[in-house]
């Protein structure tokens, strides 16, 4: 038949539909049908489909159960055969066309015409099956005539797949060819080749749904590999479905189909820079911050499944040429997902980076978050594990050392850690990045203030970078008592080598990047510090060690940035207090004072800066907490140096700076009137205070105009002026 | 309930320094005396008759610098001993001499063992650290002629050597040699060629001692982490990572597998010698007697298994020696 020319197929046609007209009497049983079950197939199919719902009404009876015998007797192979030879010698494309046609919507015609009265085998189910088989057949056959040496067109039996799987029907069609198809193609190179073959010559705009059908269907990524070849090295359509539609567009396909899509990728050198590329997009999207907020739950679930399976699969040379950009990717999507409210969010962020670190550091660190596993951490985190480790450790013989019975080994506990003997080995250990020594870090930071005052001269050789090292020294595990631990260790340091950490501590008072913490663990420490020097072994002397400590007495807590009321009221306290004492002054002044000789480093660097608001923060605006502490702190340290030479030169400088700024900007803010009206009393009995030299009697001063100024929020700023005020008035009463 | 881990069957004293390294010469026939010999930080190298366990005599040839390497070479009359002052020294013991009859310089200034293997009647290999930060010598004895340098490749920073062990699989096949380096990686080398075979990062910090099972081409490492690193050799003659077991305190000064492979002492910075079946590295036992860090273990070349012991020697002056699983 494949012999028939254009005429002779017009002919043949027009007797075979002659012939299904023809009335029951003139059908000789079994010749009538042979007719059709051995004539050219194509023809057949146009004349029996006619026949079915031609004239209009008058269905030619026997026709169905021709067409079902058609069907049985596996003559749509022998029509797909037919097709596929005449293309060899280029046959007629809408013929083809509408053969394809009528072979694919075979069933929905049956069953229209037929009113759903139509037998089995025109159901979808059976017949799409029924048309793999004759697909196989075909394919059979042209492997036959390609071992033969005949040349042979498959783009027919392409051109089928397509339709039936755009058709919706992948699942009964490939689930007859992809199973034999996959033990054909095992180890036969033409069989892969027919296969190869037969995907790519399906038509773009089919391709997606055939392309579909097979990656879910294949079991498994080398299968798939096997069946598709290059296929999306070669067709661009091919390609967009695979690396971007799959991935990035569509995300409802489970992940054994992302292992095969992703697992195909990886097993050719031409595809792996794709799935290098699809790495990459998988992880622009992934980090992006705007895909984080607007993209469903569910699809960033799936794109970071697809990440994770890509990194399972990079191999240690990509992964070193890559390295930076995963990290960079890495950063930035941890980095939007931790800032998200919600915690599956959060979680899918800490385990992608988990799995990112691990597979890019294989040396350093490796990231590690705090969350609760759940199955969802544990699926994903299991495809970064699962590819097949080719590195098999040897396996050794596995027999038993259960002949030797252990003893008891209860006792077998850690060994108390000792404190570090020597100030070098404490910085080693407290700038150590080791966090498993935990322990030894907390014998370190309560062992170091001792070893600071029992060792004052290795203490000098490192005291400025111990200085700096306590300075910066973080909570790392809770110690009882850690802050005063730490300033305790911090004065240590300072009274040992004054000069050079003074010098480092006030400089660092008003340079960038401190807290307010740090700030004020700086003023809490000079203070301190400039205290012990100045009652020299103050600890010996019972009169001082109890009475006269308490009387400096700084604002411990880390609750102080909010209380600061509470925090001022203290100072009020204080303050009023030590007025009370205010003759011990004198008896200080018997003693040979340590203090003098550093008083100056510990004061003028200090006051260089108080009254310019720097970048690092602004004493005179928003941080007038610290101004409030830096103003105690020169208030206690212009009282220990007492008797000291530089005492007078403190003054001098402090009023004709405090002149300036301040008595200047009471002025100008404050109405003259009301400083006259309702300061007049105060001004004399301040004075009149003042008349008994007692220094602290400005603090009193200090009060009084604060009492006056009515807005609070000016508070501090108040308090400082009024107390450059009284300085100043102090000096003049003198 | 597991049985309380068992005393030490007795304790030497008298070296009055710190003891670093054991070696037992208990393989002879009946008239023979066991002797346990004992290097010591003061310099001196005791020999101990194990059946009055006192001294018998005391060796001062390092100039009381540290000892910290004693092997007798084929019979307990012919010693080779190793001290910081930087010699190896050949002793003749025999008929109650104690003369040194040859010494090598090292110029090694660290404190990694020699290593040494008999590949024929008297003829032996020693491997030991050289001069030069990085090399390891191959040596043969008594000649004392220079067999091969290995040089690690330029810019493997490997740092010191550790710690060597010299094998050969069979009598007569290609001696090997492990040597665990400062920066924490064990490296085979092939001694007649010179070339490193292999180099397994092992640990973080330094490898302080290695032993090796050619049978089960197996081995362990300790650092002063707190790992033990078992790895294995494969037909490739490639170092693999086989498993590494977590310790409760840090530090491993010592390892040793016993003769017959069963099972293996530790010496720990903890004060604590750890017993681990050989297979599996099953925890078997930990003893706890010393009062200072463990600095060696030795098991004894008893040839009745029965009466095979375990020696320690400790920063805290005493040798205990313990009899545990002998029975098996």
């Amino acid at each position: 038949p494949a012999a028939l020319g254009e005429r002779e197929r017009a002919l043949f046609g027009a007797f075979l539909r002659s012939l299904a007209r023809a009335p029951g009497a003139a059908r000789p049983e079994g010749v009538w049908q042979r007719c059709f079950l051995e004539g050219p197939a194509s023809l057949v199919l146009c004349v029996l489909l006619e026949s079915l719902g031609s004239a209009g009404s008058v269905r030619i009876p026997g026709a169905v159960g021709v067409l079902e015998q058609f069907l049985q007797e596996g003559r749509v192979s022998a029509l797909l055969w037919e097709v596929c030879q005449q293309q060899a010698q280029a046959g007629c494309p809408e013929l083809q066309d509408v053969l394809i046609n009528k072979i694919v919507c075979l069933p929905d015609h049956v069953s229209n015409k037929l009113q759903g009265k139509n037998p089995p085998v025109f159901f979808p189910q059976n017949y799409f099956p029924l048309l793999g088989d004759a697909v196989l057949q075909v394919l059979e056959k042209i492997s036959d005539s390609l071992r033969g040496g005949l040349d042979c067109s498959i783009s027919f039996v392409s051109h089928v797949l397509g339709k039936v799987c755009i058709h919706g029907r992948q699942k009964e069609i490939l689930g007859v060819l992809v199973p034999r198809l996959t033990d054909l193609t095992k180890s036969d190179c033409i069989w892969q080749r027919i296969c190869w073959r037969l995907v790519e010559c399906v038509p773009d705009r089919w391709m997606e749904a055939v392309v579909l059908g097979f990656v879910q269907r294949a079991p498994g990524a080398d299968v798939l590999s096997r069946l598709l070849g290059n296929l999306v090295v070669k067709n661009k359509k091919a390609q967009f479905v695979v690396t971007q539609k799959m991935l990035l567009l569509q995300y409802g396909h489970t992940t054994e189909v992302l292992q095969n899509l992703l697992g195909y990728l990886s097993l050719d050198s031409l595809r792996r820079t794709l799935l290098l590329r699809v790495l990459q997009e998988l992880l622009e999207t992934w980090s992006s911050s705007s895909a984080v907020k607007h993209s469903p739950a569910e699809q960033q679930l799936y794109i970071s499944k697809a990440i994770l399976i890509c990194l399972s699969h990079l191999k240690e040379p990509e992964i070193e040429t890559h390295r930076q950009e995963l990290l960079t990717s890495m950063m930035e999507g941890v980095k939007c997902r931790l800032d998200s409210s919600l915690l599956q969010q959060r979680r899918l962020g800490m385990v992608v980076a988990e799995s990112i670190s691990l597979k890019i550091n294989t040396e350093g660190p490796v990231l590690k978050f705090e969350y609760e596993e759940d199955d969802e951490t544990r699926e994903l985190k299991s495809l970064l594990v699962q590819t097949p480790s080719f590195c098999n450790v040897p396996s050794l013989p596995d027999d038993d050392d259960d002949d030797l019975i252990p003893y008891d080994m209860s006792e077998d506990k850690e060994l108390k850690i000792k404190a570090p003997v020597y100030i070098r080995d404490c910085i080693e250990v407290l700038t150590g990045s080791r966090t498993e020594d935990v322990d030894k870090w907390e014998a370190t930071v309560k062992a170091l203030e001792s070893l600071v005052r029992k060792n004052p001269a290795a203490t000098r050789e490192v005291s400025v970078e111990l200085a700096k090292i306590l300075l910066h020294l973080e909570e790392k595990s809770s110690i009882e008592g850690f802050v005063e631990l730490r300033q305790r260790t911090q004065v240590a340091v300072l009274t040992t080598d004054p000069i050079p950490v003074a010098k480092y501590l006030t400089s660092q008072f008003y340079s960038l990047n401190y807290s307010l913490r740090q700030r004020m663990d700086i003023l809490d420490v000079l203070v301190l510090a400039a205290q012990e020097l100045s009652c020299p072994k103050f600890c010996g002397k019972t009169k001082h060690s109890g009475a006269q400590k308490p009387c400096i007495q700084l604002l411990q807590g880390s609750d102080s940035s909010k209380g600061w009321r509470r925090v001022v009221d203290e100072r009020i306290k204080n303050k009023t207090r030590r007025l009370d004492k205010g003759h011990c002054d004198m008896e200080l002044a018997s003693r040979p004072n340590e203090f003098n000789s550093v008083a100056g480093y510990f004061f003028f660097p200090l006051i260089q800066h108080f009254d310019r608001p720097l970048t690092t923060f602004d004493l005179l605006g928003e941080d007038h907490l610290v101004l409030g502490r830096l103003a105690h702190t020169l208030a206690i340290l212009m009282y220990l140096a007492v008797n000291t030479v530089v005492r007078k030169v403190l003054l001098y400088r402090y009023v004709r700076q405090g002149l300036l700024s301040c008595i200047s900007s009471l002025l100008l803010s404050v109405p003259t009137e009301r400083i006259l009206a309702d300061m007049t009393e105060e001004l004399l009995e301040t004075q009149s205070w003042l008349g008994g030299k007692t220094w602290w009697g400005t603090s009193v001063l200090f009060w009084l105009v604060v009492k006056l100024l009515c807005s609070t929020s000016l508070i501090v700023m108040a308090a400082v002026m009024s107390w450059h005020c009284a300085l100043e008035i102090c000096m003049i009463s003198k | 309930m597991a049985l309380p881990p068992p005393d030490p069957q007795f304790v030497l004293r008298g070296t009055s320094a710190a003891v670093h390294t054991l070696y037992f010469s208990c393989g002879g026939s009946e008239p023979d005396i066991p002797l346990l010999y004992s290097g010591s930080e003061s310099g001196f190298i005791h020999v101990w008759n194990l059946r009055t366990h006192r001294v018998d005599t005391a060796l001062d040839g390092h100039g009381r610098k540290s000892v910290y390497c004693v092997e007798t070479m084929g019979g307990k009359d012919r010693l080779l001993s190793q001290g910081r002052d930087q010699r190896i020294c050949l002793w003749d013991l025999a008929e109650g001499r104690t003369s040194v009859t040859d010494s090598v310089f090292t110029e090694h200034v660290g404190f990694c063992r020699c290593s040494l293997l008999k590949v024929a009647q008297g003829r032996w290999l020693m491997a030991m650290a050289a001069r030069s930060l990085e090399e390891i010598q191959i040596l043969e004895l008594p000649s004392k002629t220079s067999v091969c340098t290995l040089k690690p490749e330029v810019g493997a920073k490997l740092g010191m050597p550790m710690c060597l062990k010299l094998w050969q699989l069979s009598c007569g096949s290609q001696p090997v040699l492990l040597a665990g380096y400062e920066d924490g990686s064990v490296v085979l080398w092939n001694v007649s060629m010179g070339k490193a075979l292999s180099q397994l990062v092992c640990h973080q910090e330094p490898v302080m001692s290695l032993d090796f099972d050619s049978e089960k081409a197996k081995g362990i490492s300790g650092s002063s982490e707190k790992v033990l690193s078992i790895w294995s050799l494969n037909e490739q003659q490639n170092l693999q990572v086989y498993k590494t077991h977590e310790l409760v305190n840090a530090g491993i000064s010592d390892i040793t597998i016993r003769p017959d492979k069963k099972i293996l002492a530790t010496a720990g910075w903890d004060h604590r010698i750890r017993i681990f079946g050989w297979k599996k590295l099953k925890p078997l036992a930990v003893l706890d007697y010393h009062t200072a860090t463990v600095h060696c273990v030795s098991f004894s070349d008893h040839s009745n298994p029965r009466e095979r012991l375990l020696a320690a020697g400790s920063k805290d002056q005493r040798i205990s020696v313990w009899s545990i699983y002998a029975q098996t």
